[in-house]
């Protein structure tokens, strides 16, 4: 068999299984998280929270909170509402006003409506118990479909409606190919309401320094527009904030959005002259903090031909997005950049509502969207495949771009930059044993056991530009999601890179000196990774959508070239050759087919930091520069059909789980699990690695166990871990993978994203592996997650059918 | 004002005679008091595991117990498992090699989790590396490469032994 990835032999450290610069502070407690921060005289918030979905707040009492002692203030919606600006949502909605703390109304149970301050949180706590607030309780708007209807309550009066957002858009000639196509076929995916869960929650402390008039901010955050929405709801400049981006963030994978906390504390902090720390407990984080993924209903039309070629698709989506929709309502924008996934498609029709609910609100979750479209694509997929007595794998091969196609552009506009999706299925599948998967399934249907093969693919789009933003929001212009490096050789000859960005577990310190390293040939493990603080750093969005290797990894590549270019200009003009003259290798500047003439890295270093007489006359002084690098491709807004490059870089993967199914309780075990993966050059092997498994064990809790489950009157019932299911080490299971290196031709190395796949495509592959498993029974199940209680009701009304009624 | 108790007990091998409120868990007196900030509070009502420490030798949740009650108790915590020389556990060692981990949160409780199961099973099987860890939620590794590494760890333990 062909080398997996040639491309890892030319390497010294990129694609090498090294240690990670990151890990030996988390293995000996010694961290720096944000609950880790110690600053004298910090004081303490306890919320009071809301237990109605929606009511009105008649009155807040807060003198029997005041009188205790160590208790400092407390802050209402109505003080905060004088003194700080509203928040902001991803598209206009003026009439939809959100502030950190309720104001007049609450719109879901758990909306903070007010903060106490106190010595210690203990004293903070049982002052929020004193806090009396009088509320007149309404009827809540639950239920998706329920909230669009025309007598529905409405979420925010002034608005007049629940409806915060409509669009539709058309790219190709849909109606002809709907109506030259044999066949098309409908169906309905619903994809329950679950999100990231990080085990650390939300924390924030803030500190206004009077000396500096600065904002000081320690925060467990992963925000593109942190520094910047703080300021603006704040009113104070960008430049008075200092974001301490050296805090270790205890995994986010897109929730941690922390702006109405850091509001909060940040108003807090100045008001009272003090640090005020702000950390949720699970019961503020899991109903009031960021807590929420999406909640979305699909429609699905397809249009297809006989031998399975799909030739277009219809998808109209409802998203539910809580209470106040912030960022989120976005997250219908980004799944346009590989809508119809890894398929060749010639039209799509693209239907989205953004619907307002009594629901906690909904924010950014891994792969923004794309795991809820990822599974209503793959679930008709399959469909038609069924239908047409068509092998799952076959249907797929069909209508896979080809290898030779790329970049390929789909009807959105989007070019992808590479792939070889027949290989990495074929590769899957031989490397899951398929076709023995398939005897043991067999074999254990004749048993009586509801066993199921399950097969998904998944595209994961990684780089970032957020173009989408302006095809929800036209006033929205940004073309590009820059990310920064500064690269410095010291005076000693060592090599330090500063960043700009928290870090959350993705092991950016490894990536950029590893890059650095690679291409200064210098050992990673003596290369210092900073990162600055927010009036330090250089232009950053920081770590989303799956771009730190592309971005991040391509800014420290062309800065580590650029500076090691200027060693060897340095080296040439010392030796009085020609730059094309010298030859940099293992820290030595040689002079081509003349070994004896060399300078080594010391001395170069030397010449650049002290000795001005011996560098050449066109060159700075030291060694250090900037790289701000743009996401390639795309940097254009629409063109008039609507055509647009969402993201640069298209990583994908094909997942195969085997599943049993109890016949009684409706558990699902899963009994093995294969994945193939390809994301171009991977710079830390262990890091991507652990990305997917760990993207596949959150797809396995989205699949089969994490739900915000709501009563009809607007209750959360899953608010704690005792009824929030994560996945434990029980309930995921060990997961066989192999890989496959398609390079980017749009990065340093390569490399293409990897945070996200497997999450877009496990939930997809666990549908599928339990509809196989319960086809013998002919039920088909399109809802996520497909819980034990869910199945078992299926089962029981497979079982028990509801008799006919003589008509 | 709430009077305070005074207890003795031992940290990481060290005596510690602390006064404490009754009502101050045990993770709030190790991180706050005594600035042992390794163990981490992840959901504060006995799911998570992220603040596992050693009780006598037993892992236990510090989220749901009193730092009174450990009065007379010898407690390790996530900044014990170094020897005294500092050089890493071979647990600790394992965990770095196989990147048993991303943003290290849950790493002090799986490290505490694990180094429980160890003590008492030096050669565990894969299932019940598993059956041990359940006690801790990881959201970032879906635990393979925590599995990998209690593994390796064992082995390398048990190699030790042998060539010893």
């Amino acid at each position: 068999m062909p080398d997996d990835r040639p491309a890892a032999s030319n390497y010294r450290y990129i694609s090498q299984p090294r240690r990670t610069k990151e890990d030996k502070r988390f293995i000996t407690g010694r961290g720096a998280f944000v609950q880790d921060v110690q600053l004298a005289h910090t004081k303490h918030i306890a919320l009071v929270a809301s237990p109605y979905p929606r009511a009105n707040i008649l009155s807040i009492d807060t003198s029997a909170a005041l009188a205790m002692d160590g208790v400092l203030d407390v802050i209402t919606g109505a003080e905060l509402t004088e003194h700080t600006d509203r928040l902001y949502h991803g598209v206009d909605l003026p009439n939809v006003r959100w502030h950190p703390l309720a104001v007049d109304m609450t719109r879901y149970a758990g909306e903070w409506v007010a903060a106490v301050i106190a010595d210690s949180r203990y004293i903070a706590e049982d002052a929020a118990e004193l806090v009396a607030v009088e509320y007149e309780p309404l009827d809540a708007a639950i239920g998706i479909e329920r909230v669009m209807e025309p007598d529905a309550p409405l979420v925010h009066p002034d608005h007049g409606s629940n409806i915060l957002l409509k669009k539709k858009f058309v790219w190709g000639a849909v109606d002809d190919d709907f109506a030259a196509a044999e066949h098309t076929i409908s169906y309905r995916a619903r994809w329950g309401r679950s999100s990231a869960v990080p085990i650390e929650t939300f924390g924030v402390i803030t500190r206004w320094s009077e000396k500096d008039e600065v904002l000081e901010v320690w925060a467990s955050i992963q925000m593109p527009q942190y520094q910047e929405q703080i300021a603006d709801a704040l009113r104070i400049p960008l430049n008075a904030v200092r974001v301490h981006n050296y805090i270790d963030v205890g995994g986010s994978y897109g929730v941690k959005r922390g702006i109405k906390q850091t509001v909060l504390s940040g108003y807090a902090a100045r008001k009272l002259g003090c640090p005020v720390r702000l950390i949720e407990d699970r019961i503020d984080n899991m109903s009031g903090g960021d807590a929420h993924g999406p909640d979305r209903l699909f429609d699905v039309t397809l249009a297809y031909n006989g031998d399975g070629l799909i030739r277009s698709m219809k998808m109209r989506v409802v998203d539910d997005v809580g209470a106040y929709p912030g960022r989120s309502i976005q997250q219908l924008g980004k799944p346009i950049s590989a809508l119809c996934g890894p398929y060749r498609m010639s039209s799509i029709e693209y239907d989205v509502t953004s619907v307002t609910s009594n629901k906690t609100s909904q924010v950014a979750v891994r792969g923004f969207g794309q795991a809820p479209t990822n599974f209503a694509l793959e679930t008709g997929v399959e469909k038609i495949a069924r239908r047409l007595g068509l092998d799952r794998t076959e249907i797929r091969r069909r209508n896979f771009i080809r290898h030779d196609e790329f970049p390929w552009k789909i009807p959105s506009g989007t070019a992808y930059d590479s792939g070889d999706y027949h290989t990495v299925l074929d590769k899957a599948m031989r490397f899951a044993g398929w076709d023995a998967l398939i005897a043991q399934r067999d074999a254990a249907r004749a048993e009586g056991r509801l066993v199921g093969l399950g097969i998904a693919t998944c595209l994961e789009p990684g780089g970032g530009n957020n173009i989408f933003e302006h095809l929800l929001n036209e006033k929205i212009q940004i073309t590009t999601f820059v990310e920064s490096a500064l690269l410095k050789i010291d005076g000693q000859g060592q090599v330090t890179v500063a960043i700009s960005t928290h870090t959350a577990g993705q092991g950016h310190q490894t990536l950029a000196a590893t890059v650095a390293g690679e291409e200064l040939e210098r050992d990673p493990d003596g290369i210092r990774v900073v990162h600055l603080d927010s009036l330090e750093a250089l232009p950053t969005r920081g770590p989303v959508a799956s771009r730190m290797a592309i971005m991040l990894g391509s800014a420290v590549s062309k800065a580590a070239r650029r500076l090691r270019n200027r060693m060897i200009h340095i080296a040439a003009h010392d030796l009085a050759v020609a730059d094309t003259e010298v030859e940099y290798a293992d820290g030595e500047f040689t002079v081509r087919g003349d070994p004896a003439r060399k300078r080594s890295w010391l001395e170069i270093v030397f010449i650049a930091h002290r000795q001005l007489h011996r560098m050449p006359p066109d060159t700075e002084p030291g060694l250090q520069t900037i790289e701000v690098h743009a996401v390639p491709g795309g940097g254009k807004l629409p063109n008039e059909k609507g055509e647009v490059q969402i993201y640069p870089c298209f990583s994908f993967q094909a997942h195969i789980p085997l599943v049993e199914i109890d016949r009684v309780t409706g558990q699902v075990e899963i009994l093995d699990y294969a994945v193939a993966h390809d994301c171009g050059t991977v710079i830390n092997p262990k890091i991507v690695r652990g990305m997917m498994m760990g993207g596949i064990g959150h797809g396995i809790g989205a699949a089969l166990y994490e739900k915000f489950d709501y009563t009809e009157d607007g209750q959360l019932l899953s608010g704690t871990f005792l009824d929030y299911l994560l996945p434990s080490a029980h309930e995921i299971p060990d997961i066989r993978d192999t890989e496959h290196c398609t390079p980017s031709p749009l990065t340093s190395h390569g490399q293409k994203g990897s945070g996200e796949g497997g999450y877009l495509g496990a939930p997809a592959a666990l549908a599928s592996a339990v509809n196989d498993a319960l086809e013998p029974l002919d039920i088909s199940l399109t809802e996520l997650p497909m819980r034990l209680a869910d199945i078992e009701a299926a089962l029981h009304t497979h079982a028990n059918p509801v008799p006919e009624t003589a008509p | 004002m709430i009077a305070t108790i005074d207890i003795e007990f031992t940290v990481n091998g060290k005596p510690v005679r602390i006064s404490v409120p009754p009502r101050m868990t045990l993770v709030d007196c190790l991180r706050d008091m005594l600035g042992l900030t390794g163990s981490h509070i992840g959901c504060e009502h006995g799911v998570c595991g992220a603040c596992s420490v050693m009780l006598d030798r037993v892992p236990i949740r510090s989220c749901l117990m009193f730092a009174v009650q450990a009065d007379g108790a010898a407690v390790t915590t996530v900044e014990g498992l170094e020897g005294p020389d500092g050089k890493l556990s071979p647990l600790q060692e394992a965990f770095w090699d196989c990147h048993a981990m991303q943003c290290g949160y849950c790493t002090p409780g799986m490290l505490v989790a694990a180094q429980g199961l160890l003590d008492e099973n030096p050669t565990p099987t894969s299932a019940e590396i598993r059956e041990a860890i359940s006690s801790n939620l990881c959201r970032c590794t879906g635990y393979q490469q925590i599995v990998e590494a209690i593994q390796l760890a064992a082995q390398r333990m048990n190699e030790g032994v042998d060539h010893a």
